[in-house]
């Protein structure tokens, strides 16, 4: 098991570095004009290489690279060339935001899952009707149009819910769950008509296993070979599953972002690239990369300690 | 002239990323074959037969030892190589539902060697009905998906591929285990029958001991990788010299009652003997 | 010439395999939401092409007159947008825009996804580790965002994005491939192919691209849909070039409004969706088309099928009082796909007295297994069981509801299974699954002592180790004992065994039969036991009872059965085994010069 562990946090690392070099490498190497873009088009020549040596830039890319890369171990990102702020702090901040809404709509989308999956494999009719329903519904309106409807109907017309804006959930619990509950809603749409197709498939290959028939053979209670035994082998695929989803949703913040007007990762992203913000760029890269390393990790080792091909070795 | 001749093969699988090396599967293993004849390879699960198999067939590749086919040595042939050597060696394998593909029609399945070997359109078309003539099945089974054939017709049709390039040795693995009692025995006919008309010789690998007896001139028996005795069929199937061989023959239950009673109680005295001897041993 | 096996044909297989060679995109057409998918398609393309016919407006012309114009105005088909642009104008721009992204996006990730999944599938080895690991990378990257970072770089034009975005919808490609050429290339018939000696690149075009075919297809138009949406995403935000038109930028410049001009979100939105719904219906049509005719089910008549050749009926004469089971008339049918019964019983009547080991007999689909599996009502959902008695110990097993049945197994019947690995839980330890069918009655510690007794009662050699272990961790040989431990655990009346052997090696084969020997004469068990092998017949069985095509054939005492069948289909049966006399005594044969003889 620990072979195990070791060896997937060495790719994870491996990932982080390949990732962010490859940004590194692309987007201080392409040539942006940053110091054009902050002082203007009126700039001076002379302006643009003072300020170029200033930020640094007109060192060799490599050496750039290295000097960004000690920094990061010490955990400092740089700083905005737009606003001076410290990256890391910047991140730090904007990441509560992001994580609520996604961690609302995991919640949401693995609950649900759950239960459409387990109930759909067991019962069938009219329960796969809805799954397939959910399924196309996710794909037929994309974030972008579902987000847009949802604030239309529910904040606007109803008023039930603040349209815009993040309320920290040290602040109010209730304005908290308010701002996040409509754009997590948008985000666990897509991720249950994927969760729960795979875990109604995962659960009708066990249960047609012979082991099934087996334990039936033996006594044992419908309940228990459905939650305990099939789910218990189904769950495998279904968390591999879960850390795709989650990725996915967190890609997917960038729109519902921009749509609830969240001052979140996705939208610190957005802005930076606009900017041409290239220290934020790639303080957003690299966040980005290593929390799916993480999130990814974290899979894995359930993975691992469900199956006991690898706990026991 | 012996027609096959295995010299002290060695195999194991590769080993997956940098742990230890995987076992030897076949540590060490000499047979030969004689043009015409067919030799048994008798064993158990884990004994490597099949894997002997498909080293012959070039399917697997050794880490040691020679196979020569005619004097020549074909021990690690490279696949262009192998279209050569097509002529000469054949298989029949044991599953009649996944050695054929579903989604071909038998003449295109019969007509895949003859492909191989530059023969297509009106002259495969020909050669594939006489195969299936040979092997008893209707012409137009030529035109059929497998899916619509019983398990002894697509062994059959499996047997006829195996015709196709009228070779020497036909390495056959366990193909009558998956068959009804009734169809085996008309399948064992159809391969004595092929045998004698064409002088093809079998490698014919089996853990049925009466199967083994019906169609060997020779058997050997492997036991975990090694060949733990050989000799003619009668010999080895009825007075075999090899205490796993023995063990082996009195296992096999015999189908009359009262014949299998007396094995079976000859079995317990020898497991007694075996047991008695042990304990004073250690 | 030896005799010719008729080609045995079900009726009524013929019109399926016609049906199913007719082609899975024939069947599609067939289908309302796979003809209702492609029109919506085609429709698409059409529009999408004859756009600089369709327009009226240059999708950048803008008209201070006909700012948020309503749609219907003269010339202006849906009407104006905040800036005075043709909606009509810029929908059809659009929908070029969305399907030249599913072109790029998903065609870059079918191409590299499909070259390197049949390279890694079909090499293998090294070259597999390396591309798995690759693609393993590539497909746990936040791609949204990196495409996102990296647009400065890379140029903003939308095909750009969406080319580099395709290489990120590879991985999905590459596994679905690897995995399904790797299935292919561990078949046998492609083992077959290359002692023919055929060459690599026929082996492919032959045996794997059927394979792939269908589901590299679908999996394509879902990334179509993926590439689309992400595409329309990154306008919405502002990426790729303001100047052109596309869904995306629609909505995205729609929303700013969208609390004064709601409808001008409306049209760009359902386009997409309506685009969507075709690729999506597509998809699942397409999917279900490849499933086979069974999908397409025709109207439901009820016709039964007879049987094949009318038999002899054995009525045993029940005369004899006690009887364990007593079973008579049992039938077992399943619907078939063109709503007709296929009977696997029928008329089948048996006893089995306490005590008495009764072999039941037959070939493959002589319905064995079936009546096994009848008595112990696990069969499958879709099986219609009727018989005019079922009984066990007098009590009628026929009616009972599910939960009293449940009562009933693993307590007063028992089964003992064909393939010991298959039939333990992986996840679970040995111990615990065994357990679990024992609780009803007593305590854990006694539940826990009961079962580390039998372990060693059959032949475990360290039963405390083996109840911790998983079932990974044993072999097959002890899996069986296992699972016959837990069948007797309950000291069942009747125990029924479905081929309980013809997994295991002969020597282990042997030991087995030992051990149900002793077990059915310390616990009194009368024993079905499920068989095709006539040697295990003769060690155990007391009775045999032969079967054929559902049908009771004989049945007798086993040296009866043996010696001096009645029936002309058992004494085929007995003079089909190989017997043990015959040893092969001819020559070798040697033909000429050259072996082939007369072929």
């Amino acid at each position: 098991m620990l072979a195990f562990i070791l060896k997937r946090l060495g790719e994870g690392i491996v990932l982080i570095f390949v990732v962010t070099a490859v940004t590194f490498f692309l987007t201080f190497g392409a040539g942006i004009p940053v110091a054009l873009n902050i002082l203007g088009p009126t700039a001076s020549a002379d302006q643009v290489a003072s300020l170029n040596a200033d930020l640094g830039l007109d060192r060799p890319i490599v050496e750039q690279y290295f000097s960004w890369l000690g920094g990061v171990m010490h955990g400092d990102l740089g700083h905005s060339y737009f606003t001076s702020e410290a990256i890391t702090s910047s991140l730090v901040h904007r990441l509560p935001v992001t994580m609520s809404v996604v961690a609302v709509a995991c919640v949401i989308t693995v609950i649900l899952s759950v239960v459409l999956g387990v109930a759909s494999a067991a019962r069938g009719g009219w329960l796969d009707k809805v799954l397939q329903g959910i399924a196309t519904f996710s794909y037929v309106f994309p974030a972008i149009v579902l987000g847009v409807v949802l604030v239309y109907v529910f904040a606007v017309t109803l008023h039930l819910v603040p349209a815009i804006g993040y309320v920290p959930i040290g602040e109010s619990f209730g304005g908290w769950f308010g701002s996040v509950i409509l754009p997590a809603v948008v985000l666990s749409i897509g991720g249950i008509a994927s969760l729960a197709a795979q875990i109604r498939g995962a659960l009708i290959d066990e249960l047609n296993k012979d082991y099934i028939r087996s334990l039936r053979s033996r006594g044992v209670s419908e309940r228990s070979i459905l939650l305990k035994h099939s789910l218990r082998n189904a769950a495998s695929p279904a968390l591999t599953t879960f850390s795709l989803m989650f990725i996915a949703m967190f890609g997917s913040s960038l729109f519902v972002e921009k749509i609830f007007a969240l001052p979140g990762f996705g939208s610190y992203g957005y802005t930076s690239t606009i900017q041409g913000d290239l220290p934020a760029m790639l303080g957003v890269s690299l966040f980005s990369v290593g929390l799916v390393v993480v999130v990814n990790l974290i899979v894995d080792l359930a993975n691992g300690w469900l199956n006991p091909k690898v706990r026991v070795s | 002239m012996t027609l096959l001749e295995v010299n002290d093969l060695r195999l194991s699988y590769p080993a997956r990323g940098f742990r230890k090396k995987s076992p030897e599967v076949l540590k060490g293993v000499s047979i030969d074959i004689a043009p015409g004849e067919t030799l048994g390879l008798v064993g158990e699960s884990g004994s490597g037969k099949t894997t002997l198999g498909r080293a012959v067939l070039g399917l697997a590749a050794p880490t040691g030892g020679s196979i020569r086919f005619a004097g020549q040595d074909i021990t690690n042939t490279p696949t262009k190589e192998r279209r050569g050597l097509a002529r000469d060696i054949q298989v029949v394998f044991q599953d009649p539902y996944t050695s054929l593909n579903p989604a071909l029609q038998i003449a295109d399945i019969l007509a895949e060697p003859l492909i191989a070997q530059g023969v297509e359109g009106k002259e495969a078309r020909k050669r594939v009905l006489a195969l299936l003539d040979r092997v008893g099945l209707p012409a137009n089974s030529a035109d059929r998906y497998p899916r619509e054939f019983s398990g002894g017709q697509r062994q059959r049709v499996a047997i006829a591929r195996a015709l196709a390039l009228k070779p020497k040795l036909i390495v056959c693995d366990e193909p009558v285990s998956a068959l009804d009692l009734t169809t085996q025995a008309k399948v064992m006919d159809l391969f004595l029958e092929l045998q004698r008309e064409t002088g093809v010789a079998y490698l014919f690998i089996t853990h049925d001991l009466a199967v083994v007896r019906h169609i060997s001139h020779r058997v050997a028996v492997m036991y975990r990788g090694e060949i733990v005795e050989t000799g003619t069929a009668a010999q080895v199937t009825n007075h075999p010299r090899d205490p796993y061989t023995q063990a082996l023959l009195l296992a096999a239950p015999t189908a009359d009652p009262d014949r299998q009673k007396e094995r079976r109680e000859a079995r317990w005295k020898m497991m007694r003997e075996a047991a008695a001897s042990s304990a004073t041993a250690g | 010439m030896t005799t010719n096996e008729p080609t045995v044909l079900l009726p009524g297989i013929d019109e399926a395999e016609a049906k199913k060679r007719a082609g899975a995109f024939a069947r599609l057409l067939r289908m309302p939401l796979g003809l209702l998918s492609i029109i919506i398609l085609v429709a698409f393309v059409i529009l999408g092409l004859l756009e600089p016919v369709l327009s009226n407006h240059d999708p950048l012309f803008a008209s201070l007159q006909h700012i948020n114009a309503p749609a219907g105005t003269s010339g202006w088909l849906l009407g104006g947008d905040q800036y005075g642009r043709d909606i009509w104008a810029r929908v059809l721009t659009s929908i070029n825009v969305s399907l030249i992204s599913a072109l790029i996006g998903a065609g870059v990730g079918l191409v590299f996804g499909s070259i390197f999944g049949l390279i890694a599938g079909y090499a293998g080895g090294r070259a597999d580790a390396v591309l798995s690991w690759i693609f393993n990378l590539l497909m746990t990257f936040p791609s949204l965002i990196l495409v996102m970072v990296l647009a400065p770089v890379i140029g903003t034009t939308y095909q750009g994005m969406m080319a580099i975005f395709g290489l990120f919808l590879a991985p999905g490609i590459f596994r679905l491939v690897r995995n399904l050429v790797q299935g292919v290339r561990n078949e046998l018939y492609v083992d077959a192919a290359r002692v023919a000696g055929l060459s690599t690149w026929r082996i492919l075009s032959r045996h794997v691209l059927y394979v792939v075919r269908g589901p590299v297809v679908i999996s394509t138009v879902f990334l179509a849909s993926s590439a689309i949406g992400v595409q329309a995403g990154l306008a919405f935000l502002g990426f790729g070039s303001t100047q052109t038109p596309s869904f995306g930028s629609m909505t995205g410049d729609a929303f700013a409004n969208i609390y004064t001009e709601p409808m001008q979100f409306v049209w760009p939105s359902l386009f997409l969706a309506l685009l969507n719904i075709g690729l999506i219906f597509f998809g699942n049509a397409y999917r279900d088309a490849l499933a086979g005719p069974q999908a397409v089910v025709a109207k439901k008549r009820r016709r039964h099928e007879t049987s094949q050749e009318t038999v002899t009926r054995y009525e045993p004469d029940g005369s004899v009082g006690g009887g364990l089971l007593k079973l008579r008339n049992l039938r077992v049918s399943y619907p078939q796909p063109d709503g007709s019964e296929k009977n696997v019983v029928e008329g089948l009547s048996l006893d089995i007295h306490p005590g008495e080991i009764v072999g039941l007999v037959g070939e493959s689909g002589s319905g064995k297994t079936q009546t096994a599996f009848s008595i112990l009502g696990l069969l499958p959902k879709e099986a219609r069981v009727g018989a005019d008695e079922m009984r066990l110990a007098g009590d009628s097993l026929i009616g009972v509801s599910q939960t009293q049945m449940r009562k009933l197994r693993g307590g007063v019947i028992s089964y003992i299974p064909q393939e010991p690995m298959s039939n333990l839980d992986p996840s679970f330890t040995v111990g615990s699954q065994l357990m679990e069918g024992l609780t009803k009655g007593m305590s854990k510690a006694e539940a826990k002592r009961t079962i580390l007794e039998l372990l060693e009662r059959v032949g475990i050699p360290d039963p405390a180790r083996t109840f911790d272990s998983y079932p990974h961790q044993i072999s097959g040989g002890m899996a069986q004992r296992v699972l016959i431990a837990g069948a007797v655990a309950s000291r069942p009346k009747l125990l029924i065994a479905d081929e309980p052997t013809t997994a295991l090696d002969v020597t282990v084969q042997a030991e087995i039969l030992d051990l149900l020997r002793e077990l059915q004469g310390e616990l009194g068990m009368g024993v079905l036991l499920v068989t095709h092998n006539f040697g295990v017949v003769a060690d155990l069985c007391d009775r045999v009872v032969v079967m054929r095509n559902g049908h009771l054939v004989e049945e007798g005492g086993v040296r009866e059965i043996f010696h001096h069948p009645s029936q002309e289909y058992t004494q085929e049966l007995i003079n089909s085994i190989l017997d043990e006399e015959t040893v092969r005594m001819d020559p070798p044969v040697v033909v000429g010069s050259q072996a082939g003889g007369a072929l």
